[in-house]
């Protein structure tokens, strides 16, 4: 069968089982946007690449497919590049598509010409730059292939004008997969596996660190099994949320700058870590050398290049998640740890939503209420997407995950704007399940366009935006850290109720905690999407909190009321 | 310290800027770098010399091996094997002092490919101690120019870098790690 490089490009989508794919068209894509009337792929307009990007994201954390995005040469491509460092830095699998100006063009700074795969090479798992039609498929293959194995991350194919519009005869098999230098998989030698048996054995005061590694492997069967059995409290990273059932009583919560204080007390306490697909991010461990030092660690994950990288470990075992974790249940018999749990449950007990319970009490909206209502509200069941700021710790802190994916947030990149978008593309991603969007009034706007892909599409996202006119957590680090001296941080927002009408779509505000619950039940039961501008109190910060450079020990605590500050000052010393 | 990566990657278009890349990226210095192809065709040979840890190297060596190009990596710093260099040094030769470089050309096992009315270009292949030496002592004579290709090695013994199938040595990180 004779056919353009440009159908060949959705034969070979087609063939990886996309179904839907987020772009934004241009001169030098023309011939790919022609051929898809012939194909039965969906494809939302975005209003931003950038927001084709993490679109493409949010339905890969979402689904556990790899994402699709597709933008045109020059602008197209560089309006890509936040979104594509975004999901590098997650490990998220999506193939990026750009197109490219006429090979005979290329290094002649032809018109919207621009180095995509020269700008995102230390940004992509890896990056192809294809100028022949012939090569299309075998490279497509590849890259869905290398995004999804191994530790996933963003590839990004580069496809010229002339390659897709010659054609070629296309046989989908003609060249199966080589790539000599690529070796996703591996497996810790036995050897090492005993060892590690060994040493959790021997643990009296044992903690796993559940990472994205956990989701990213399947692996959330295993570490429960692990958990129970061997008894060991979880530990969960900003991406490792939703990896193990927050309703599960060995579940302790966030660790590092925001975690809560019985999480980050058990990590330095510990005699015995076990990092499940993490990295030791200087967001987790504050000071490190003062991180954890009376604990061996055992460190498993499938990327070598992470081991001993910003934490020394005792033992490494490189491998898939899952995989090592069986391997490891087939040796390790039960284990009891009641001394240590207890400990830790008498620290929680003492602070447990200590936070939220000393809210003053003076009549105004706090961020924290609105998230523990919407938890309460929606069972826990909804899938959460926030943006980055105040508003993600919150939501972190106080929407209790207990399913899989459905807690997707930026966290290595930490990208304002990402929120929206990724819950457009997450709905694509769970179309049947609720899907909250929770940001900030400044990461709204940044990608606030997208708001009328939402409607365009008249798909349902439910988006809190948690106003306190303040970029909130810088304001908050400038508050603790710069005498309060607030430089660019005040924000004076539009109308989101008026931004929401123009789009067709309902807005609502909320100003008090009782108006919160109405709002949410009728945001539920609103057709398409909603807007709700929760106007929370403007100065609260995220609390406790980890100062850069301090051990994980040393937080802020939220100030107490001052009724019973003295009663309660006495029970934490102590 | 010193240390010599021997790289095996894929011989396609930007894979020497995807190695270099890594290098600023990460905050490895490169001291040099040679390119070649090898015996097998499509794979070309990169011999990196690289001032840094041992641990560092450790952890160089699997960033290196996230390059979907990148087939095979070699610590050889602390192999046995040959090493060479070859520099190519023109000098400043008159009639006075002809003599007196060909007898140090003589002394050094160097040749001398190329003469002027006023220069000489002189080859020396050997390891870097060897083209120092003979750097130094054409110095005062007077260096008009000088091309330098950098370190390559290989290891002494039949069997090639190729042969050996272990890729990522798991176990050395985890002795590292132990
Ligand atoms: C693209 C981008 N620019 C800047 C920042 C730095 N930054 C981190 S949090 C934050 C404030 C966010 O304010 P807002 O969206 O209102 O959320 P809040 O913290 O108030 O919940 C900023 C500016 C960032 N993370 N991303």
């Amino acid at each position: 069968m004779k056919l353009t490089g440009a159908q060949i490009v959705w034969e070979c989508l087609q063939r990886e089982g996309v179904e839907v794919v987020f772009g934004y068209p241009g001169g030098a894509s023309l011939p790919i946007y022609d051929a898809l009337h012939d194909y039965n792929i969906h494809h939302v307009l975005v209003r931003h690449e950038q927001g084709a990007a993490h679109m493409a994201d949010g339905y890969a954390r979402a689904s556990g497919k790899v994402g699709v995005a597709l933008a045109t040469s020059g602008p197209g491509a560089t309006n890509l590049v936040t979104g594509i460092a975004t999901a590098m830095m997650d490990s998220v699998p999506v193939v990026f598509i750009t197109a490219q100006v006429h090979s005979k063009l290329i290094g002649y700074d032809a018109f919207q010409e621009v180095d995509v795969t020269g700008i995102t090479l230390p940004i992509t798992k890896h990056n192809y730059l294809v100028t022949d039609v012939k090569d299309i498929a075998h490279t497509l293959r590849e890259a869905f292939y290398i995004a999804r194995t191994g530790r996933p991350g963003p590839v990004l194919v580069d496809i010229t004008k002339d390659a897709q519009q010659n054609s070629i005869e296309y046989d989908p098999d003609s060249e199966p997969i080589h790539l000599r230098g690529y070796r996703p998989t591996a497996l810790p030698v036995e050897d090492d596996i005993q060892k590690a048996v060994t040493m959790i054995h021997s643990a009296k005061r044992p903690v796993i660190l559940a990472g994205h590694g956990v989701l990213q492997s399947g692996a959330m069967k295993e570490v429960l099994e692990f958990a129970e059995r061997t008894q060991t409290p979880v530990a969960m990273t900003l991406l490792g949320i939703s990896g193990f059932p927050a309703s599960h009583p060995l579940n302790l919560g966030m660790m590092g700058m925001h975690g809560e204080a019985w999480v980050n007390h058990a990590i330095q306490d510990a005699d015995l870590l076990l990092a499940f697909g993490m990295r030791f991010d200087d967001r987790v461990t504050g000071d490190v050398r003062r991180y954890a030092t009376h604990a061996r660690k055992i460190h498993i994950d499938i990327d070598p290049a992470e081991i001993n990288k910003n934490v020394r470990v005792d033992l490494a075992l490189v491998g898939d998640l899952s995989q090592t974790l069986e391997q490891i249940l087939k040796h390790v018999k039960p284990g009891r740890h009641d001394e240590w749990l207890a400990s830790i449950n008498e620290m929680k007990g003492s602070s447990s939503v200590r936070d939220i319970q000393n809210l003053p009490d003076n009549g105004h909206l706090y961020a924290a209420h609105v998230i523990n209502d919407l938890w309460n509200i929606t069972k826990g069941n909804a899938v959460i997407v926030t943006d980055v700021g105040q508003n993600q710790m919150w939501t972190a802190q106080y929407y209790r995950q207990d399913n899989p994916s459905q807690f997707i947030t930026s966290g290595g990149l930490g990208t304002m704007g990402f929120g929206l978008p990724a819950g457009i593309g997450a709905k694509f991603g769970q179309p049947d399940k609720e899907v909250w969007v929770i940001c900030g009034d400044g990461g709204f706007q940044m990608t606030q366009a997208e708001l009328a892909t939402a409607a365009q599409e008249g798909i349902k996202v439910n988006i809190a935006i948690l106003n306190n006119g303040y970029l909130g957590m810088v304001r908050q680090w400038q508050e603790f850290f710069y005498d309060r001296r607030y430089s660019a941080t005040p924000m004076k927002s539009p109308d989101f109720i008026k931004i929401a009408d123009a789009h067709g779509l309902t807005g609502m505000r909320v100003t008090t905690r009782a108006d919160v619950e109405t709002a949410i039940q009728t945001a539920r039961e609103t057709e398409g999407t909603v807007v709700i501008d929760f106007r929370v109190e403007k100065e609260d910060s995220v609390y406790p909190m980890v100062p850069t450079g301090s051990e994980l020990k040393e937080m802020i605590r939220r100030p107490l009321p001052a009724a019973v500050a003295v009663n309660e000052a006495v029970k934490v010393e102590a | 310290m010193n240390h010599t990566i021997v790289a095996l990657v894929d011989d396609v278009p930007g894979v020497l800027n995807r190695v270099a890349s890594l290098f600023r990226r990460r905050s490895f210095n490169i001291e040099s770098l040679a390119v070649g192809h090898t015996e097998n065709p499509g794979v070309s040979r990169m011999t990196i010399v690289v001032d840094s840890d041992d641990t560092s190297i450790l952890r160089l060596i699997s960033y290196l091996y996230k390059l979907v190009n990148v087939i095979q990596v070699e610590d050889l710093t602390t192999k046995p094997c040959v090493t060479r260099d070859l520099a190519l040094i023109k000098v400043k030769a008159d009639t006075e002092n002809r003599a007196q470089i060909t007898q140090i050309v003589d002394v050094f096992r160097a040749r001398i490919v190329d003469i002027s009315n006023s220069s000489f270009i002189v080859e020396i292949t050997g390891d870097e101690e060897k083209i120092e030496g003979f750097i130094e002592v054409l110095r005062p004579i007077g260096i008009i120019e000088m091309v330098r290709t950098g370190r390559v090695v290989l290891a002494r013994g039949a069997a090639p870098l190729y042969a050996s199938e272990k890729i990522i040595d798991t176990e050395k990180l985890a002795t590292a790690a132990g």
